[in-house]
C-alpha cells in the first residue's frame, strides 16, 4: 500500500500525459469506424452513389419528366434526345422534335431528328399532375419541356411511347426499396434465428444449421419461380410487391442467421456476458442488449452486402414475368420489355434499366465492402 | 471413407424428404386443385370417366398427407411423376431430356468457372495490388453486379446487330432435328460457349475473390517462409504448399456454387431460348401445369444435392481431416 503513493501523479505530470494521448485512443468504437470508412475512398463514393439513387427514389414523382405510364403512340421507340444549350448563338436550352419517315417497303417508321422543330425545355417545369408520395398534389417536375404537349424523351420511348427516363426513375423507387423491406425481414429472421442457434448451441443450433444448409442447397430461381406462380393474378399491386418481398427474404435470411451465429459463437464467452448473466439477467435481454450492439456494426455492412442480392432476386422473377407486374414499375419489370430481340435491335436504350440495376449493385456492393472492412475498427490490415 | 460416405448418403436422406415436401406444396399452392382447372380449360375434350380415373390416381379427395405419399411413392418405386396437362403427356416423358441437357449446361459451366477463376485467383493472390489484381477485381466487381440474364441480352443484342446471326437456342436449325453424331456434337459446342459464359461469369468473379483471399491467407504463413529459406524455387513453393492448401476451399464451394448455376441455367435458358428446363418450367408454371413445374424443382433440386455429395466426397478423399472427423 505504501507503494500506492508513487503511483499518484501530480498535476504537472497528469498534463504531460494528457498531451501524449491520441484521439484514436479516446474516440468511441463508432467513431473509429467512420475514420476508417473515410479513408476507403471508393467506399465514399460508392455510398454518395446509393445515398443519391435513394434520393431519386424518393423523389421520383418530382424528377421525372413524365408520368411513367402516361402512353403516346404518336412516338413508339423514339430514340434519345440530345439537349443543346444553346441556338444562334443565344442561351436557349432545347431538344429537337421529331420527323416520322415511314419506309415504303416495310412500312418500319423511323424517327429522323427535326432540325427545324425547337423545343425549349426548363428547369421546375409545369408538367403532368402527380401526387407526391401519394399524398400532395402539384404538377411542377423538376426539368421538363416548356410546352408540356412536346415530346421530350431524353432517354428515348419504349413500345408505347412512354418516357425511358421517368420509368427508370420510378423504377428505383420500387427495385431499390425492396432491396430495404426485403433486406428488413431477412434481418429480423436472421438475427432471431441466428441468434437463437449461437446462443443456445445443441440440438436447437442443429435443427437451424440443418434447416439452413436445406435451404441453401436448393437452387433459388426454381423455388421462387414455383412460389411466385401461386400469387393470384388478381392481387392488388402493393399485396403483390409485399408477397414478392417477403417470398425473396424467406430464402435471403440464411446468410445474414449464419454471420450473427458465428460473432454470437465467438462473443458467448466473453466477460462482459458472462458478468450479465451472473447477475441475472434474462436470456433475450442479453442478447438484444449485449450481444446484437457489439455485434451491430458487422452486421449492417452484411445487410449492405445482402441487398444487391435482392435487388437482382426481384429483378429475375419481374423479368420472367412472375414476379412484379405491371402497372407496378420497376427494372425488373421494365427489363421484361427487352426480351424481345427485335425490339431491342431496334431499341437498343430498352436496356437502359438493366444499367440502372448494374450501377446499384456495383455501389452498394463497394459500399458494403468498405462498411464491413470499417466494421472492425480494432483489426490491422 | 466407406463409413463417411455411408454417413453422408444418410444424411442426404432428410434434405430429399424436405425437398419433395416442398415440390409438393409448390403444387398445391394455387387455389384449387389442378382438375378443376384443367376441366375449365379443356371442356368436354376429356370424358366424365377419365377425369374420375385421374382423381382416383391421384387421390384428390384424399387427406393432404395421403396425396402427398401417392404421389412420391409413385415417384419412387415407379417412376410416375403425374401428368402434363399441357401437353396430355405422362411428366416423365417430358423431363428427362431437358434435365440432361441442363446437366449437361451446369456440369460444363462448373468446369469452365474453376478452369477460369484459379489461375486468376492465383494470380491476383501472388501479385497483390498489381495491376492485374486491380483489373481482374474491377472485372469481377463488374461480373458480380450484372444479372446474368442481362450478360445474355447484351451478346444477343451484339450478335444480332454486328454479326447479323441470333445466338439463341443450343443447335442450328438443320441439327435441331437430327440424330446425335460429331457434326451435331460440334455443331452444340458452338452454341454453348455463350450459356456458358453467361451463366458462369457471376460465379467465376466470386470464387476469383475466394481463392485469392485463400491464398493471402496462406501466403504469408510460417512455413511458406522456411520453404523459401530451404532454397525451394518460388513456383515450386506455390504449387507444393500454399496452393494445395487454399484448394480445399475452393473445391467446397461446389456446393454454394451448384446450386447458384443451375439457377442461371434456368433464367438464362428462358432468355437464350434454349432447349433446357428453364422455358419448360417457366411454361409450366404460367399455365399452372402444376405436375410438370413441381416435377421439375423437385429434380432440379435433387440434382443440386446430388452434385453436392459428389462434391463432398471428392473433398473428404483429397483432405483426410475431413474424413477421420
Amino acid at each position: 500500500m505504501a507503494d500506492a503513493s508513487a503511483y499518484v501523479k501530480t498535476n504537472a505530470e497528469i498534463q504531460v500525459y494528457d498531451d501524449d494521448v491520441r484521439a484514436e485512443d479516446v474516440a468511441g468504437q463508432w467513431q473509429l469506424m467512420w475514420w476508417r470508412f473515410k479513408r476507403h475512398k471508393v467506399a465514399v463514393i460508392a455510398g454518395i452513389c446509393v445515398l443519391f439513387i435513394y434520393l431519386v427514389g424518393i423523389f421520383a414523382e418530382f424528377l421525372s419528366p413524365m408520368d411513367p405510364n402516361d402512353h403516346h403512340t404518336r412516338y413508339t421507340y423514339a430514340p434519345p434526345q440530345n439537349v443543346d444549350l444553346f441556338h444562334d448563338g443565344q442561351w436557349l436550352p432545347h431538344v429537337k422534335g421529331y420527323q416520322v419517315e415511314i419506309d415504303q417497303f416495310t412500312l418500319r417508321r423511323t424517327f429522323v431528328t427535326d432540325e427545324e422543330k425547337i423545343i425549349p425545355i426548363g428547369l421546375f417545369v409545369k408538367g403532368d399532375e402527380y401526387k407526391m408520395w401519394g399524398l400532395i398534389p402539384w404538377d411542377r417536375h423538376l426539368i421538363g419541356p416548356l410546352n408540356p404537349r412536346d415530346p421530350f424523351y431524353l432517354w428515348g420511348a419504349d413500345r408505347l411511347g412512354r418516357d425511358m427516363l421517368s420509368r427508370v426513375i420510378h423504377g428505383a423507387r420500387v427495385s431499390m426499396s425492396i432491396g430495404l423491406v426485403g433486406v428488413a425481414i431477412s434481418l429480423v429472421l436472421g438475427i432471431i434465428l441466428g441468434g437463437i442457434s449461437g446462443y443456445f448451441g445443441g440440438w436447437i443450433d442443429n435443427a437451424i444449421q440443418r434447416i439452413i444448409e436445406f435451404l441453401k442447397s436448393i437452387p433459388t430461381i426454381p423455388l421462387w419461380m414455383g412460389l411466385a406462380a401461386a400469387i393470384p393474378l388478381t392481387w392488388e399491386p402493393l399485396y403483390v410487391y409485399f408477397a414478392i418481398t417477403v417470398l425473396i427474404s424467406l430464402i435471403g435470411w440464411t446468410g445474414l442467421a449464419r454471420e450473427v451465429r458465428g460473432k454470437v459463437i465467438s462473443m458467448k464467452g466473453d466477460d462482459f456476458v458472462i458478468a450479465a448473466r451472473l447477475d441475472g439477467l434474462r436470456t433475450n435481454k442479453i442478447i438484444t442488449r449485449h450481444l446484437v450492439p457489439s455485434f451491430l456494426s458487422h452486421i449492417i455492412a452484411q445487410t449492405t452486402l445482402a441487398i444487391p442480392d435482392m435487388i437482382l432476386s426481384e429483378t429475375a422473377l419481374s423479368f420472367l414475368g412472375i414476379g412484379l407486374q405491371p402497372p407496378i414499375v420497376s427494372w425488373g419489370v421494365l427489363l421484361k420489355e427487352a426480351q424481345n430481340i427485335n425490339a431491342v435491335a431496334t431499341a437498343p436504350w430498352l436496356m437502359i434499366p438493366g444499367l440502372a440495376v448494374v450501377f446499384a449493385v456495383l455501389t452498394l456492393n463497394f459500399l458494403g465492402d468498405g462498411m464491413r472492412d470499417a466494421a472492425d475498427p480494432y483489426s490491422h490490415h | 471413407m466407406h463409413i463417411y460416405i455411408f454417413k453422408r448418403v444418410l444424411m442426404m436422406i432428410p434434405t430429399l424428404i424436405l425437398i419433395s415436401i416442398v415440390a409438393f406444396l409448390v403444387i398445391q399452392l394455387p387455389p384449387g386443385d389442378f382438375l378443376t382447372a384443367l376441366t375449365a380449360g379443356m371442356e368436354g375434350r376429356m370424358t366424365p370417366e377419365e377425369i374420375a380415373y385421374l382423381r382416383e390416381r391421384y387421390g384428390l379427395n384424399d387427406p393432404m398427407w395421403l396425396q402427398y405419399w401417392k404421389w412420391i411413392s409413385g415417384i419412387v418405386f415407379e417412376g410416375d411423376f403425374g401428368y402434363s396437362f399441357q401437353w396430355r403427356r405422362p411428366v416423365s416423358e417430358l423431363i428427362w431430356s431437358h434435365l440432361g441437357l441442363t446437366v449437361l449446361i451446369s456440369f460444363v459451366t462448373l468446369l469452365f468457372v474453376w478452369a477460369v477463376s484459379f489461375p486468376i485467383g492465383v494470380l491476383s493472390a501472388v501479385r497483390q495490388y498489381s495491376f492485374s489484381d486491380y483489373f481482374f477485381t474491377f472485372i469481377g466487381f463488374i461480373g458480380l453486379a450484372t444479372p446474368n440474364f442481362l450478360l445474355a441480352l447484351v451478346l444477343m443484342y451484339v450478335g444480332f446487330k454486328y454479326f447479323g446471326q441470333s445466338v439463341g437456342g443450343l443447335f442450328s436449325p438443320e441439327y435441331q432435328n437430327a440424330p446425335w453424331s460429331w457434326a451435331k456434337l460440334g455443331d452444340l459446342m458452338a452454341h454453348l460457349w455463350i450459356p456458358i459464359i453467361v451463366i458462369g461469369t457471376a460465379k467465376t468473379a466470386e470464387l476469383i475473390r475466394v481463392m485469392r483471399a485463400n491464398l493471402l491467407d496462406e501466403l504469408h504463413k510460417p512455413y511458406v517462409a522456411t520453404a523459401r529459406s530451404k532454397g525451394l524455387g518460388e513456383m515450386r513453393t506455390l504449387i507444393k504448399y500454399p496452393i494445395r492448401i487454399a484448394l480445399n476451399p475452393f473445391i467446397s464451394t461446389i456446393g454454394w456454387v451448384l446450386p447458384s448455376l443451375v439457377s442461371g441455367a434456368v433464367i438464362t435458358a428462358v432468355v437464350l431460348n434454349l432447349p433446357t428446363t428453364g422455358p419448360l418450367l417457366l411454361g409450366a408454371l404460367r399455365s399452372q401445369d402444376m405436375y410438370l413445374a413441381g416435377s421439375f424443382i423437385l429434380m432440379l433440386s435433387t440434382l443440386t444435392v446430388v452434385g453436392t455429395l459428389i462434391s463432398d466426397i471428392l473433398l473428404a478423399w483429397l483432405d483426410p481431416r475431413i474424413r477421420y472427423q
